[in-house]
């Protein structure tokens, strides 16, 4: 377990340097944050029929998703990518360590890492300047909270699944491309998901997406009473351990066919 | 019972050929044709504890293939491998605690961390006790001459500094096996001479069983008790460096160099194979003329500046011993 947290703390230390990008993306999100929350504002002014969500609730799921968006597994570790183009990989098999829980382990500093600087900034903008509202109750609060460590956890999956896919492709640019389009849609984080068509409800309540970002966020403004957490959390869970182990199945091949060029 | 036990060991690369071509690159996209590149055909050896073991072949002969099947990173298409009676590949966590590996055109080290903190984190990794790792370190930093280079992140480490941090990042953990591949490429002289020390130390002093793939001679010569030659994914030879050159040839190389050009240097048990200016190389035989012999005639006829003695280049050796096994 020491090895993990070590490689994870390290990770985050490194990455905690890029100060640079974190106000670059701060900036950019907030900006994005302000256009996103004035077309919605011009839909609910524009529409007379009762929506799923009120317009305050769509505002914090707005900058609650503007806040976390750098925790969505929507890009790959350029680390592992190089290491793979490179060959340097082999260095990470030289070690005692299980591969996978490795990989995991630099995926949750990645995630953690760039969310821990842009988060309490955005909470903080947004909350004083543009309607970001606190949880309505504690419970609330505390099943959001658990929703999030979840979210962070499926997120590390679904990143250490796109990265193994690199084992086949060595670029990762085709699945660098499709990722984001599939993560950013069906979890909600373009158009709040109770907003799409009944016919999609189903599919989208089934996907493991949603747990990345629209579930949590329900929970924290009272949409989904706390009571549900549970199963909010059941779900990521089920969709964790599922995405886990074709994640382990898929890289115990992938190593096994692994050819190391040159050297 | 040897440390490392080797039988009938084959490993194939399946590589994807293109056509070349505008026309190729579309009917790659279609049906790829497939190439096999076998990187080690029926490769046998086994090694006891302690060896200094030279592995060494022209490029793309199967060296790098062998020590990554010997440390469990690839596994081999069939074949017998068994190290510390473990097998890499099936048991590859308990594996890689009991070696150590150098790639020589690759670090192992972090490149944004300091040197220390890399160290720091593979005494994680490794779950190195604190005693030991402290004691292990020192040893390291003192036998390497890390001290300088502590606080430096490894981008801006020189070759051979950087060389010197890779072979002790290697060993903290204390591994009786150490796998080097190439660890002297691209060094300049002291920094070899310096990795070269190290190493035939440590083989000494700690009994720790080496293996070196290289392409410098003299590695080989300073340190190596036992060649294994490889050539084309086969074992071509195995024994002494003495054994290997003599299964070849017994020439030796005579270069003299002369205060001026005062015409063609002849000697009836020697042959001039190059001349560059005052420069000369001779080739003779030993066991036909002693050396001593053949430099006392030269010198009596010209007026020599300097000369020495050498063995023929690998790379010769080699390509003799590939003709005569009729490749």
């Amino acid at each position: 377990m020491r090895a993990y947290w070590a490689i994870i703390s390290a990770r985050f230390r490194m990455l905690l340097q890029y100060r640079a990008a974190a106000m670059a993306g701060l900036t950019t999100q907030i900006f994005w944050g302000i256009i996103r929350v004035m077309i919605f504002s011009a839909f609910y002014a524009s529409s007379s029929t009762r929506q799923p969500m009120s317009h305050s609730e769509v505002i914090t799921y707005i900058w609650l998703g503007q806040a976390f968006f750098a925790m969505l597994p929507w890009s790959l570790d350029s680390d592992i990518r190089e290491m793979i183009r490179s060959g340097t990989v082999v260095y990470e098999l030289l070690r005692p360590l299980d591969l996978y829980t490795t990989w995991f382990c630099r995926a949750i500093a990645m995630r953690g890492a760039s969310t821990a600087l842009r988060a309490v900034p955005i909470f903080v903008v947004a909350g004083i300047f543009f309607g970001l509202r606190p949880p309505p109750a504690i419970g609330a609060g505390i099943g959001w909270a658990f929703a999030m460590l979840g979210a962070l956890m499926l997120g590390a999956a679904i990143t250490n699944l796109i990265t193994i896919s690199l084992l086949w492709t060595i670029s990762g640019q085709g699945m660098a491309r499709l990722m984001p389009a599939c993560v950013w849609v069906l979890s909600g984080s373009i158009i709040p998901l109770p907003l799409f068509p009944d016919w999609a409800q189903a599919t989208l309540n089934f996907l493991p997406f949603r747990d990345l970002v629209d579930t949590p966020y329900r929970l924290y403004m009272g949409h989904i009473p706390p009571q549900y957490a549970i199963y909010v959390l059941a779900h990521q869970a089920v969709w964790t351990a599922a995405l886990v182990l074709l994640g382990r199945w898929l890289l115990a091949r992938g190593t096994r066919r692994l050819v190391v060029h040159g050297g | 019972m040897p440390q490392i036990a080797v039988e009938n060991l084959v490993k194939t690369f399946r590589v994807s050929e293109r056509v070349p071509g505008t026309w190729g690159a579309v009917r790659g996209l279609v049906a790829r044709k497939y190439r096999e590149a076998h990187a080690l055909e029926d490769i046998s050896f086994s090694i006891e504890p302690g060896e200094l073991v030279g592995y060494v072949g022209p490029n793309g002969a199967g060296k790098s293939t062998t020590i990554k099947v010997l440390s469990g990173i690839l596994v081999p298409d069939s074949g017998r491998c068994e190290i510390l009676d473990r097998v890499p590949w099936k048991d590859r966590v308990a594996h890689v605690r009991d070696i150590g590996v150098v790639f020589g055109q690759r670090t192992q080290l972090w490149w944004d961390l300091p040197v220390i903190e890399s160290f720091d984190l593979l005494k994680d990794i490794y779950r190195i006790p604190d005693k030991a790792y402290y004691q292990t370190r020192e040893e390291l930093i003192y036998l390497l001459d890390l001290k300088p280079l502590f606080d430096t992140p490894v981008r801006q480490l020189s070759l051979g500094q950087r060389m010197r941090c890779d072979l002790a990042a290697s060993l903290l953990h204390s591994p009786p096996i150490l796998f080097l591949d190439e660890p002297t490429i691209g060094l300049d002289a002291i920094s070899k001479l310096s990795v070269r020390a190290f190493i035939r130390r440590l083989n000494r002093e700690r009994g720790v069983t080496v293996i070196l793939t290289t392409h410098d001679m003299d590695d080989i010569e300073a340190l190596c008790t036992r060649v294994i030659l490889i050539g084309q994914g086969r074992i071509l030879s195995d024994g002494t460096l003495d054994d290997l050159r003599a299964s070849v040839t017994t020439e030796r190389r005579l270069i003299v160099d002369l205060m001026e050009e005062d015409g063609d240097v002849t000697d009836p048990d020697a042959e001039v194979i190059n001349r560059e200016g005052t420069r000369i190389h001779l080739r003779f035989y030993p066991d036909r003329i002693s050396p001593a012999n053949l430099i006392g005639r030269i010198a009596s006829k010209h007026a020599v500046r300097d000369l020495f003695v050498e063995n023929p280049p690998i790379e010769e050796i080699i390509a003799s011993l590939y003709k005569k096994v009729g490749r």
